[in-house]
């Protein structure tokens, strides 16, 4: 009898391609995405080593960390992020890597294009160097972020040295309630272990409550999955995985679309395989999450009030915390409902796609944004604007009073100048809320899209099911 | 890569929990296209006052702590962001190994891969560590990477896990890239037998 096995040890174990003792496995890579922020050192390694580049056709390049979002040309980006922009095009011209620069159609944050083109596909290892590539994880594929370091030995070998992880069951009961979304699904894990609870893991998501979900939601869940510490997040391929997939320029077509998908279903996990950890999360009682600190797992229900460090018996976690409300000027045992919002910030590789997009413009529709507020959508490629704007959904964002950009990564990283101003508060649906991250001073709540709209239009923390 | 075999140096305390790449340096740093001139953006914005003064109350910045080559950090060091900025910032200050009670996942693999050593040691050494740092920033500690060991000041010993394959290339100062560059042969069988 064949020995039973999760999904991600089915992967692994047809990835690896030397395993010596005393060495970490050799693992083999089918798809390496890079970017302009964390590739230009790992090309200079290369050409002063003499290498190339061993698989170009497994190697896709996009410009999104520092590209500008009111326009499309390189040449308004400041100087230093505009020489490497021009840095990427230089490098993959030389080496023989496709890239879809700032002129095309297809451009857009990695971990959307990915998916959008095709390119991501079950049963795939996948790397990048950015910790959210944990996003492709959603299709059934072992993603995970690296270092620039690694980025060359990809480059030079289509391989990475990598230790096998441990594996991490996240079984999510129950049926989500309206206002509730993937968002506050990934929100209360991280709140529930912590920030580094899953170091050393990977996490594969479970459950009723998790087939349920759409693509976009799914890529939402594995998205933050790093936030929780862990090394990827996976979620077994299914017939919403391959409808998704279907028809896309880089899946396979004809009757290699048939045997494929026939392998795909080969995939998800084995009954009666283990995993090294499980945790259980009942959807049903979940509220809009949001975060009161400064890193994700500092999360509370939308009505709960921020926590008091005083109840916390740990000396450590306790002056973290205390430390955390003192940057974010926030008092303990205040409600976060109600809390001033000035900027609101829509985009970035958790919540950027067509359906937060559309989910947002629904709740927008007919009402304004406060004046006090700014609001910024950015769509997560350029394919997903032009979808939206068919739509007229970025009629109804500039009717509100928001601005409608160019795709990228925008006031997530803050590298392409938009940012938060030094005190300012923002509700933002990206995935961090580390000190200073939106820029310099600035304060994160992170929040689903729909908590996001409420807050705009009132000007103040809200919880969304109050405009449902 | 730059070999890694026992130092003996004073140790700098920042001991908050959860210390995130981006605050090791800040996003806005990233935009070069070499591995040098990052120390500039190190823990900038806790380095710096708004008004960008060195603010003196943060380690980094007190004299009695120049010169040391050890970072003592919180638990779970280097969460967040995969970018290797952070390491390389951190050796251009000067560190040669950061001590704490666990790193996260990407960061310990960075650090590993350029000669910078993560030393994960238990809670109660690493409270007693913070206590002498503070106290006493003239002590120094020894750490022996071919034995494994921590030799605190006052002589009690105590040792730390690393992966017998890292250990080999920072104590000779191989390059990991040379271990898969020499699997050509077998990459090329797997290829092809995977239909890859």
């Amino acid at each position: 009898m064949n020995q039973v096995k999760t999904l991600f040890e089915k992967i692994w174990d047809t990835h690896v391609v030397v395993d010596e003792p005393g060495s970490p496995s050799v693992l083999y890579i089918d798809l390496h995405l890079v970017h302009e922020v964390t590739s230009p050192q790992a090309f200079t390694g290369l050409r002063a080593k003499g290498l190339k580049v061993r698989r170009p056709d497994r190697t896709v390049a996009t410009m999104d960390h520092s590209t500008p979002t009111k326009s499309l040309s390189i040449d308004l980006s400041d100087m230093m992020a505009a020489n490497q922009l021009r840095q990427l095009e230089t490098n993959c011209a030389e080496f023989g890597i496709p890239l879809y620069g700032m002129d095309s159609p297809e451009r857009g944050i990695v971990h959307v294009m990915g998916p959008e083109l095709g390119l991501t596909q079950p049963g795939m290892t996948i790397v990048c160097g950015d910790s959210h590539t944990s996003t492709h994880g959603a299709f059934g594929s072992l993603a995970f972020g690296i270092g620039t370091s690694e980025v060359e030995h990809v480059l030079a070998t289509q391989c990475l040295l990598q230790t096998r992880p441990r594996t991490f069951n996240v079984h999510y009961t129950g049926q989500l309630r309206t206002g509730v979304t993937a968002k506050d699904m990934i929100l209360a894990l991280i709140a529930r272990i912590g920030i580094g609870g899953g170091t050393g893991h990977v996490f594969e998501y479970t459950g009723e409550a998790v087939r349920s979900l759409s693509m976009e939601a799914r890529m939402t869940l594995c998205n933050m999955s790093i936030e929780g510490g862990g090394r990827a997040g996976m979620i077994a391929p299914d017939d919403t995985t391959f409808e998704f997939v279907a028809g896309r320029p880089f899946a396979p077509k004809g009757a290699a679309w048939d045997k494929t998908v026939a392998h795909w279903r080969t995939l998800p996990t084995d009954e009666g395989a283990t995993y090294d950890r499980e945790i259980t999360i009942d959807v049903a009682v979940l509220e809009p999450m949001i975060t009161y600190g400064t890193n994700p797992g500092m999360g509370v229900a939308i009505s709960q009030p921020i926590p008091d460090p005083a109840q916390e018996a740990d000396t450590t976690r306790r002056s973290s915390l205390e430390k955390a409300l003192g940057y974010m000027d926030l008092r303990p045992g205040q409600p976060l409902l109600g809390h001033k919002v000035d900027v609101v910030f829509l985009g970035s590789c958790t919540n950027s796609r067509i359906t937060d997009l559309r989910q947002a413009a629904d709740l927008l529709r007919g009402r304004k944004i406060a004046d006090n507020v700014r609001m910024l959508v950015v769509p997560g490629s350029e394919q997903v604007r032009r979808q939206a704007e068919a739509e007229g959904l970025d009629r109804i964002f500039r009717e509100a009073g928001a601005e409608w950009r160019f795709a990228g990564c925008s006031m997530c990283i803050a590298m392409n100048g938009d940012e938060l101003q030094p005190g300012q508060y923002a509700v933002s649906t990206s995935n961090r809320n580390f000190e200073g991250r939106q820029g310099k001073g600035g304060r994160t709540f992170l929040a689903s899209p729909l908590t996001a709209v409420a807050s705009a239009v009132n000007g103040t923390i809200t919880d969304p099911r109050s405009f449902l | 890569m730059q070999s890694f075999t026992t130092l003996t140096s004073t140790f700098i305390p920042v001991p908050f929990n959860d210390v995130d790449t981006d605050q090791i340096i800040p996003a806005e740093y990233l935009k070069v296209t070499s591995k040098d001139g990052l120390v500039e953006g190190l823990f900038q914005r806790w380095r710096y006052r708004p008004d960008g003064t060195p603010d003196p109350a943060f380690p980094l910045n007190q004299p009695e702590y120049q010169g040391a080559q050890i970072l003592l950090a919180g638990d779970n060091f280097g969460c967040g962001s995969s970018r290797e900025h952070a390491p390389w910032a951190l050796q251009g200050w000067g560190f040669k190994a950061i001590i704490s009670t666990s790193f996260a996942d990407i960061f310990r693999n960075n650090a590993l891969k350029n000669g910078l050593l993560p030393v994960a040691v238990d809670a109660e050494t690493h409270e007693q560590l913070l206590e002498m740092s503070t106290e006493s920033p003239q002590l120094q500690l020894t750490i022996d990477l071919a034995t494994q060991m921590v030799t605190l000041p006052g002589g009690r010993t105590t040792t730390f896990p690393i992966d017998h394959f890292s250990k080999t290339c920072l104590l000779e100062g191989l390059d990991q890239l040379g271990y898969l560059l020499k699997q050509a042969e077998r990459i090329a069988e797997y290829e092809q037998a995977m239909g890859k």
